[in-house]
């Protein structure tokens, strides 16, 4: 039985996001691009605020008092960040985001193990900050790429990735949670095949953190990561989870300070993890805003916000389900779907239907949303993209469907 | 933003273009072509052209984008119709100028159905999806000229 909850209070949750009371014209803001990015909550917004009045020094030098503060913020939101995510502290690795938490495991880890010939399996639901990296060091390695389709509701075919896994895998990179159609991937079961042909399994969760408990350890995978801005932390901070075992093996990913133990003219040796992988002086204040990011999630509970979320993506699916001429995209069972709807209608070019939107107050995206292989699945070039967050209400998906019917009378 | 500015945006005649677009299919003596795209929301045009020296005898199009792209490409192939390459530059620049809000620019006959997207200077994001066009049109223009080159260098 799911551990009871408080529901969410939405309209008291609202409060705490100062950006959302905004009008835009003369019509209140309705945020619904929350897949390109979260709004940041008043604790998040004076966490780094408070950081920058009273600690701000740089970390591990200063033989000083704001050294030691700074030193102390920037290692407890480590800490955090690890109860967050079920982890280890030291396999908590500082980046700048998803992209280059990525990116450090295809070059590092891509580099030291990939040889000519050995498989990288990728899929078509993802976005290209999981498939370019990939594709990058497949061409300096000679590794061969494989993809894994979906199937018409945009879900993905397990029985061809059990197809392609075979023992010239040696990693799949696999999205969590799609941000182009919120289909959510059952990483537990992916993670087990992956293994079975003794591949690692490294996880994109920047759509994840935002929507549901992520527990690296429960999940099963090898690396895991994450964007702090998508879960209503700041831009320019993000993690990278490895196993430790994989970490320590791995060489640096960039050299510099914080990442050496001793420098001569002949080479240097480097720090453990996760310091080895976290060259230059980082985005401290980063790592204050994600890890006030994270506490104000936990207070609130996932299992509540979900719940809420859930209902809130279910109605939306529902009502734009019901206007003739709308297509919605992604899986039809609203439990397999995770914060977004992406849909077209007839006759409407998905960005007219953003700038019809925006004249009501209405922010989405459209695009290709950074997943042009989901795009190709789809049969188009652009889709419109409502994603929303716990602070989305009912009231907003009804004046989402409204402009939609001004978008059919300027298009009809 | 009004619905007065969106009734400027999305005028009668600019939908009647993204309906029911002119000139486009592929040309089957292509003598010049080139493709742009706006790689933040996938939109693609090609331009191709007939041409006779640096005259421009016949413009046509494929692709595929949102209203404005669209309408904007098919009126563009229109008023190239005999225009020479130096001609169809400048109206490329008095489309800018229009595009960057110069009221002048728009009153100016030789921009033809092009005058109707004036009411896209107002919304910023959807100058780069007006000027696609004439971006590829700039390219297929520079191809010749490239051509030229090489034809003086072999010479």
């Amino acid at each position: 039985m799911p551990k009871a909850h408080t529901p969410l209070d939405v309209t008291a949750v609202r409060k705490d996001f100062p950006i959302l009371e905004q009008v835009i014209g003369d019509k209140p803001l309705v945020y619904l691009d929350n897949a390109a990015t979260g709004q940041k909550p008043e604790a998040v917004i004076q966490a780094i605020d408070n950081y920058y009045r009273t600690s701000n020094a740089n970390v591990h030098r200063g033989i000083h008092e704001l050294g030691r503060r700074a030193t102390e913020a920037y290692e407890g939101a480590r800490e955090r960040m690890a109860r967050f995510i079920n982890a280890d502290s030291a396999e908590v690795i500082w980046t700048r985001g998803t992209s280059e938490s990525i990116n450090l495991v295809a070059a590092s880890w891509g580099l030291a193990n990939l040889r000519e010939g050995d498989e990288i399996v990728l899929t078509t639901m993802e976005h290209h900050s999981n498939l370019v990296p990939w594709q990058l060091i497949a061409e300096r390695t000679g590794a061969v790429l494989r993809y894994v389709g979906m199937d018409d509701q945009e879900r993905l075919r397990m029985e061809e990735l059990e197809e392609v896994l075979n023992e010239k895998t040696r990693i799949a990179s696999i999205v969590h949670i799609s941000n182009a159609l919120g289909t959510i991937n059952p990483v537990e079961e992916i993670a087990r095949m992956v293994h079975q042909v003794g591949a690692l399994l490294m996880v994109d969760g920047a759509q994840a953190a935002p929507h549901i408990k992520v527990d690296v350890r429960a999940l099963g995978a090898d690396f895991y990561a994450l964007s702090g801005h998508k879960m209503f932390g700041p831009t320019g901070i993000g993690v990278l989870w490895g196993r430790r075992e994989l970490l320590d093996a791995m060489p640096p990913y960039q050299g510099g300070g914080e990442m050496i133990r001793v420098v001569k003219k002949e080479g240097s040796t480097f720090a453990d993890v996760p310091h080895k992988f976290e060259a230059g002086t980082p985005n401290i204040a980063g790592t204050v805003g994600i890890a006030a990011a994270t506490d104000y999630l936990d207070d609130l509970g996932f299992a509540a916000l979900a719940t809420h979320e859930h209902e809130v993506v279910k109605y939306a699916v529902e009502r734009l389900g019901e206007i003739p001429g709308v297509r919605i995209f992604g899986p039809r069972d609203h439990m397999e779907r995770a914060g977004v709807v992406s849909f077209l209608v007839d006759g409407a070019h998905a960005h007219d239907i953003s700038t019809i939107l925006d004249s009501e107050g209405i922010a989405i995206r459209a695009g290709h949303h950074c997943a042009q292989l989901v795009m190709d699945h789809c049969g188009t070039s652009a889709t419109a993209r409502a994603s929303f967050a716990f602070y989305n209400t009912l009231e907003e998906v009804d004046r989402l469907v409204a402009a939609i019917q001004s978008v059919k009378r300027i298009f009809a | 933003m009004s619905p007065t500015s969106l009734t400027a945006l999305y005028q009668q005649l600019i939908l009647e273009h993204y309906r029911h677009p002119h000139n486009k299919s592929e040309l089957p003596d292509v003598g010049l072509q080139s493709s742009a795209c706006n790689p933040v929301c996938g939109d693609e045009v090609t331009v191709q052209l007939r041409v006779q020296e640096d005259r421009i005898l016949q413009a046509n199009f494929t692709g595929h984008g949102c209203s404005i792209s669209q309408a904007s490409v098919s009126m563009m192939t229109e008023v190239l119709d005999g225009c020479t390459f130096d001609e169809a530059e400048s109206l490329a620049q008095r489309f800018e100028a229009m595009m960057m809000g110069d009221e002048k620019a728009a009153q100016d006959p030789s921009l033809g159905d092009l005058t109707a997207l004036q009411g896209v200077s107002r919304f910023s994001v959807r100058v780069p999806c007006a000027l696609l066009g004439f971006r590829a049109l700039r390219g297929a223009i520079a191809s010749a000229q490239d051509r030229d080159d090489l034809e003086g260098a072999v010479h």
